[in-house]
């Protein structure tokens, strides 16, 4: 039975996080994440988990100590913003390389420089090779939701990998929101006790993880972990069906709204989906065939099933909170424009820079790019096919 | 017993991430072909001091009941540290090969 | 725990070895020897997880598919082994207060870094997790440069050493500056343990030392000197020599700091002058070979300096 609440993403977050009650959490303070280790300690000094609360003295030491702790057969638990994932990356790529399922909590913000501390996507988008699996979060809601199934997500034995569950600094970390809560039984049950095969601390099962490989094995055991990632896809949405189950909400790769017939598209991540879907409704009502598809699961990316949902579109804007200097786009652009390239018939596809360091997304603005698309369709002429929306000319 | 990984092996056949579960196995991997110099052990002279023991960086100086055996020729390098060490010449270094 | 220990030599080396033959370090190489011998001061009925940082030990004892180590073992990167380590630590103590470990079972949290993992690169992961206080023990096998890279300096390596990235020539006379004191930095972290030693006779003090740093509850750390045969320039065969040459120069002394309280474990009868640690090794050949004798001198000073502030810190004058 869900609990009505009223809490910031980041109280969301720790409430997850707290009910899965982790053996381990090993974090250091970055802003807009700060409040969950925060929250997190008031939880352990209540004695309301078992968590062992390790008060790192950086970021790559809280995921160093991560690793060390989950390899030793405990969940563990960590969040971070910014130049704090930038500063852990290295150790981003050995967590899923070791086959850890790390749970990190992601309050996305800006990297440095210049040093900014609102939301946009380059730290998580600096971190999406590393091999995590990557759920994007557009409210406190989903924030929650998100962290739950994380864990199931990661620690099933066909995938075994970490996992990062992200949301927006400030605009959802700290917005204080309507939100359900599941019961803690509940969510303790859902997520069960972590049980790994084999790790450091089993008497008479002694493990040397970590390897030197010679160029005789690097590249068979980075194909283990493409098959991860590919497993993983079965077991998000089984975990989504149970997780439906159990609470009611639905989950998937993307989320569609207004979709089914609309002419016109955008493909995004995180709380300008909310946005989007107000400009969707106001621009519904006067007729206007546009629609939205977010992405959930950047990492795997589920580019047949994002084709299956575009394909009916004519006109797709594709927007990024994250450059990637390639001076044609972002991620959220190419990984679409990739996936749709191989279809006969496809989309019109063009790239929006949006949001950077926190610049304000409005209906105003959102309205504008879905002109720009009718425009094109007017005009016949795609123009500019990478452009920076907000931006002071 | 299970096979020993080795770079024929498809990735299916390789642990995960490079993992090992059999702690210990690199004893079954020879280093002894590094030899440019042997150790001979000449147990006449030696005085069980064990002296030599602890100081050999590839563990090949295996020890049972307080007394040093003979050496393991599949893992010593043949450094010399122990005939070094040996205050009663009870290990004399000889060109590798010459022995035999 | 300020018990004198016995060392029983020979029952000590009855025991199973924890760490095998096999590796790929090279012949002669210090660090094994370190290793071997810290770890014989586990009790045989005691686990224990081993961390590593990346260097010559890590990439030469656990290149897959075989490892040395008979004990859990983790390599994560070159800067985090304490960091690891001490998450491994935490992990136990969050798992056994939980009841999901055997009361029974005990384990022991052991780190191995080089000088780069842990003067260098590795300080801050080092201070932090000594810092909080974790029940592990820190070992640094300092051969003095980053040897695995190819023998680069590090703030461990001695004045005027030669180095690849500090080498002797037309104007450079090797490494300017004169080696860090680890050992007093981490004592002024206020652990319960703290020592430094390296191979002299039968390893007693390097073997007393890792008991008790061990088995004392807390962060404790060893600095343990351990000759590079490549990167020193001597005969591999000579490793205890150069060593004694280290100790009764006062180049290395060996003390330990038990709960604050410094004390000297070994004085030499007679002070050997430093000329004679560096003249058995080639990366000082350009010092003493020179015809001046400034080089030596400075050296000579800053050794006498440092010792004569030791003999204070212990009581010993």
């Amino acid at each position: 039975m869900s609990i009505r609440e009223k809490l910031s993403g980041n109280e969301a977050a720790a409430t997850a996080l707290r009910q899965m009650n982790p053996d381990v959490m090993a974090a250091f303070p970055i802003t807009p994440s700060t409040e969950i280790p925060q929250y997190f300690s008031k939880y352990v000094s209540d004695g309301r988990v078992d968590t062992e609360f390790v008060p790192v003295e950086s970021e790559h030491s809280a995921m160093s100590a991560c690793i060390g702790s989950q390899a030793a057969g405990a969940r563990t638990v960590t969040a971070t913003s910014a130049n704090g994932l930038a500063l852990m990356v290295e150790e981003l790529y050995i967590a899923s390389s070791s086959r850890l399922p790390i749970i990190l909590s992601v309050v996305n913000r800006a990297l440095s420089g210049p040093i900014n501390i609102n939301a946009d996507h380059s730290d998580s988008m600096g971190a999406r090779d590393a091999g995590w699996i990557q759920l994007y979060s557009e409210d406190n809601q989903e924030a929650y939701d998100n962290l739950i199934q994380a864990v199931r997500i990661g620690e099933h034995k066909d995938v075994q990998l970490p996992v990062m569950v992200c949301q927006d600094g400030f605009i959802t970390s700290h917005a204080i929101e309507n939100i359900k809560l599941e019961e803690d039984e509940d969510v303790k049950e859902f997520v069960g006790t972590y049980k790994a095969e084999e790790h450091l601390i089993n008497k008479g099962n002694p493990i040397a993880m970590g390897p030197y490989d010679t160029a005789d094995y690097y590249m068979e055991h980075k194909y283990q972990q493409n098959r991860a990632m590919e497993n993983a896809k079965k077991v998000i949405e089984e975990v989504a069906a149970e997780f439906k189950e159990m609470t009611g909400r639905e989950y998937g790769f993307f989320e569609t709204y207004e979709l089914e017939d609309a002419d016109y598209a955008l493909v995004l991540i995180n709380s300008a989906a909310g946005t989007a879907k107000e400009t969707i409704d106001k621009m519904r009502a006067e007729g206007k065939k546009v629609g939205l598809l977010k992405i959930r699961v950047f990492r795997p990316f589920n580019r047949d099933r994002l084709v299956e949902l575009l394909k009916d579109v004519k006109y797709v804007a594709a927007m990024d909170r994250s450059e990637t200097f390639s001076t044609s786009g972002g991620p959220v652009y190419h990984e679409t424009a990739a996936a749709l390239y191989p279809e006969t018939t496809r989309p019109e596809i063009i790239s929006y820079m949006y949001g950077l360091g926190g610049r304000d997304v409005t209906i105003e603005s959102i309205e504008s790019v879905f002109n720009d698309l009718m425009e094109i369709e007017e005009t016949g002429e795609v123009g500019e096919r990478y452009r920076y929306l907000s931006l002071r000319e | 017993m299970a096979k020993e990984i080795n770079e024929t092996m498809n990735w299916k056949e390789l642990t995960p991430g490079g993992t090992i579960y059999t702690a210990g196995n690199a004893e079954n991997f020879n280093t002894g072909d590094w030899r440019v110099n042997k150790p001979i052990f000449k147990e006449d002279k030696c005085i069980q001091c064990l002296l030599c023991a602890p100081v050999c960086p590839d563990t090949s100086i295996p020890v049972k009941d307080g007394k040093r055996l003979e050496f393991d020729y599949d893992h010593c390098k043949g450094c010399a540290i122990c005939a070094e060490v040996c205050p009663v010449d009870a290990i004399e270094m000889i060109p590798e090969g010459q022995d035999e | 725990m300020t018990t004198e220990m016995k060392y029983k030599f020979k029952e000590e080396l009855n025991k199973e070895e924890r760490f095998t033959g096999g590796h790929r370090m090279c012949a002669g190489c210090g660090a094994p020897v370190a290793v071997r011998t810290v770890l014989r001061a586990l009790n045989e009925e005691d686990e224990a997880v081993i961390g590593s940082a990346t260097g010559c030990l890590e990439v030469s004892t656990f290149m897959y598919p075989y490892t040395s180590w008979r004990d859990s073992f983790i390599h994560n990167a070159f800067e985090n082994a304490a960091a690891t380590t001490s998450g491994a630590e935490a992990a136990y103590q969050s798992l056994k207060k939980q009841g999901k470990i055997d009361k029974d079972t005990n384990y022991k949290f052991i780190a191995f870094g080089g000088d780069g993992g842990t003067y260098d690169i590795g300080f801050q992961s080092l201070s932090g997790a000594m810092e909080r206080n974790h029940d592990m023990t820190y070992v640094c096998y300092d051969n003095g440069a980053y040897m695995n890279t190819g023998i680069q300096r590090s703030s461990a390596t001695p004045r005027y050493a030669d180095t690849t990235t500090t080498p002797v020539g037309k104007k450079g006379r090797g490494k300017s500056e004169f080696r860090k004191d680890m050992t007093a930095i981490m004592a002024d972290h206020n652990l319960p343990y703290v020592a430094q030693t390296t191979f002299i006779g039968n390893l007693k003090d390097l073997h007393t030392k890792a008991k008790k740093a061990i088995y004392t509850e807390g962060a404790t750390f060893l600095n343990v000197m351990a000759p590079c045969p490549r990167g020193w320039r001597y005969p591999p065969e000579k490793l205890m020599e150069l060593c004694k040459l280290a100790v009764e120069t006062c180049y290395w002394p060996m003390y330990e700091i038990e709960n604050g309280e410094w004390r000297l474990n070994y004085k030499p009868k007679k002070k050997l002058p430093i000329e004679e640690f560096l003249k058995a090794q080639g990366r000082f050949k350009h010092v003493t070979k020179a015809e001046k004798k400034d080089m030596i001198e400075e050296i000579q000073a800053e050794v006498d300096h440092r010792w004569e502030k030791l003999l204070v810190k212990c009581g010993e004058k």
